[in-house]
């Protein structure tokens, strides 16, 4: 900007002038953008550089049992990876990431089959545009009530003597109670699922409403069968979208503790559950750093998806 | 392959595309339909390939109909209006797609797709991504990835409408080449009679879901079998006459001044375009039917119209050869 106006040196007195004003003309336009620019910025400062820096600052912290002392440390860290190094017997953090883990792929694999079956089916099998703008309200709906009531509802179906039990045993099915479809794993991945498809359907759906139907003839037109459009055209045109629903889905799975909370009975470890359990014991520096660590690998995670898709250029 | 469509009949509800026609291709010709918008004739192409269902009649490709049969059964290969490239596969890939599909090894196919690529000029390009080429190239491209399989029937839908005038010219000239080194029938929808005339064997004129005429380009030309063809076609006057049938007369048979024999009536000059080797003249005249929003034009050779130069708003007697008046059906 600056380039364009500097070389500008008059011979003549108006000339001058006019290259001023252009000058003040300039200034003026690059101060009115970075104004326009100001409230997102302003935003973003308050809402996420500020509190980001101050964990990280936190974790750094030292504490006892009734203060928080700001002098340097790494003991925080220390205290994460305790024990780790012992290569025979898991650390009470390893272990705690890979139950996280193991519930993030469940949790993705199942969204990812539901999601992209419902958004493949309300982009090529439904014509008109109000009927998908219909279903996809319909996939809004439990997002009218809060995530706790939607998780807590699910307790008197699957409880003991909830209504699954009391109508496989009313049928006939079974003698005794089916004792883990509550608090226990398959109820978080149930409840996660529950939750968190619509964050998959979504985006995919966006993607596939995307894809030109003439490529889809063209499929067709070259003799492959509708699985074979599917895996060789859908599929890969549909990436972008299961990316992004897929960094959705890890992110709110790996820091979920309510969840873990209320479908496991209070009794299943999880990263965001530590991270919970040490702020309302009010050991913030601990909690803090553990949260340093979480965002890290998270991070690790998405840098290694954006690996395998170049988001930028899908979208 | 011989191509017949014997009463082939497209609903939609009530509404009727394509109704009822008739029409042979022989094996190896070039067929244009050609229309306006919304005369049926992508509705046509694509029963013919088995990309839309079959209201009533029948298509036979060879010796058999082919009812409900996909396009491979039919041995029928479409090229669409925008290419339809699949923009996640590279040149190469994307027309080795329908062997991939077959079950074709990799080697063999990427060698097909390769060999199919140099004849369309495209083989030094085989690498790159539909979306990293112009229009003229990513055309070659669909073409290649249609003729790969070897089909008996090749299905065109407006494959020059979205190139520049250039381009396009060119590109037509390839497609005749193509069509006469392969020997496959070409079926060819577009909407430009220029591009009919130059590439087709057989014109198929169609308005309303119905065929108007089905001829060699210079059949249609010389003898328009309807008002309607005459008009589309263009280089026709329509003339009404005292006993009121019409004729179409070719804008290059009228003659003006003292040439314009003892029919002639008179008409006001009410444009005059010069077109390098020609002047187009537009006449309005009482009585034959040159009114309004559709004049009667005059090609006038350029020099003979240097010799006489016409003024806007003049009147001088307008006829045409006798023999040039070609009497329309209904």
């Amino acid at each position: 900007m600056t380039d364009i106006a500097l070389p500008a040196i008059a011979n003549t007195a108006t000339e001058s002038a006019s290259t001023t004003s252009l000058t003040a003309k300039m200034r003026r336009r690059r101060v009115l953008a970075y104004l326009q620019a100001a409230p997102m910025a302003l935003v973003f400062l308050v809402f996420f550089v500020v509190p980001l820096a101050l964990t990280l600052i936190v974790s750094f912290w030292s504490y006892n049992e009734y203060e928080i002392i700001p002098a340097f440390t790494v003991q925080n860290y220390i205290d994460v990876f305790e024990g780790c190094l012992n290569t025979a017997d898991a650390c009470t953090t390893v272990r705690t990431y890979l139950s996280t883990l193991k519930f993030c792929a469940l949790t993705w694999a199942c969204t990812l089959v539901i999601g992209f079956t419902v958004a493949y089916f309300v982009a090529f099998h439904v014509r008109s545009k109000t009927m998908q703008m219909a279903l996809f309200l319909v996939c809004t709906i439990p997002f009218w009530t809060s995530n706790v009531i939607r998780m807590i509802s699910w307790i008197p179906l699957l409880g003991r003597n909830g209504l699954v039990n009391d109508t496989l045993m009313g049928l006939g099915l079974i003698r005794a109670p089916i004792e883990g479809l509550l608090y226990s794993d398959f109820s978080v991945v149930l409840a996660f699922v529950h939750l968190n498809t619509v964050f998959m359907i979504v985006p995919i759906f966006n993607s596939m409403a995307r894809i030109d139907r003439s490529l889809i003839e063209a499929a067709y037109d070259s003799g492959a069968t509708g699985w074979q459009t599917l895996w060789n055209v859908v599929v890969p045109l549909a990436k972008p979208g299961i990316a992004i629903g897929s960094i959705f889905v890890i992110t709110l799975v790996m820091g979920d503790f309510v969840t873990v909370g209320v479908m496991g009975g209070q009794q299943i470890a999880s990263v965001g559950k530590v991270i919970q359990v040490q702020m309302s014991a009010l050991q913030l520096p601990a909690a803090a750093a553990n949260a340093v660590v979480l965002l890290g690998a998270v991070m690790l995670m998405i840098v290694a998806m954006t690996r395998l898709i170049d988001l930028r250029k899908e979208l | 392959m011989d191509v017949e469509l014997i009463c082939l009949t497209k609903r939609y509800g009530n509404t009727v595309a394509v109704d009822g026609i008739d029409l042979k291709v022989r094996s190896g010709a070039y067929c244009c339909l050609l229309g306006p918008s919304g005369c049926g004739k992508t509705t046509t192409l694509r029963m013919i390939g088995g990309h839309e269902t079959v209201s009533g009649g029948d298509v036979v490709i060879g010796p058999r109909a082919v009812g409900d049969a996909t396009p491979a059964e039919r041995g029928t290969a479409m090229m669409f209006q925008s290419y339809a490239l699949f923009p996640h596969l590279n040149c190469r890939d994307n027309v080795a797609f329908s062997l991939k599909m077959r079950g074709v090894a990799k080697a063999e196919r990427r060698a097909k797709a390769l060999a199919m690529l140099d004849l369309v000029q495209m083989a030094h390009l085989a690498e790159r991504l539909p979306a990293q080429l112009s229009g003229g190239q990513q055309q070659r491209v669909a073409l290649a990835r249609a003729l790969v399989t070897g089909p008996k029937v090749l299905l065109l839908d407006e494959p020059l409408s979205a190139l520049d005038p250039f381009l396009r010219v060119r590109m037509r000239t390839e497609l005749k080449r193509l069509q006469a080194e392969l020997g496959i029938t070409f079926i060819h929808v577009t909407h430009s009679q220029e591009e009919a005339m130059a590439l087709s064997d057989i014109v198929v004129v169609m308005n309303g879901g119905r065929i108007e005429q089905a001829a060699a380009p210079r059949d249609v030309f010389e003898r328009p079998a309807t008002a309607f063809v005459a008009r589309f076609i263009g280089g026709h006057n329509i003339i009404r006459l005292p006993d009121a049938t019409e004729v179409a007369v070719r804008a290059d048979r009228m003659r003006l001044g003292p040439d314009a024999g003892p029919e002639a009536v008179p008409a006001r000059v009410v444009s005059v375009e010069y077109q390098g080797t020609s002047v187009h003249v537009g006449f309005e005249a009482d009585g034959v039917g040159g009114t309004g929003a559709t004049p009667l034009t005059a090609v006038i050779d350029d020099a003979a119209y240097a010799g006489h130069p016409l003024a806007l708003g003049q009147t001088v007697p307008l006829g045409w050869d006798a023999d040039a008046a070609h009497r329309l059906g209904a």
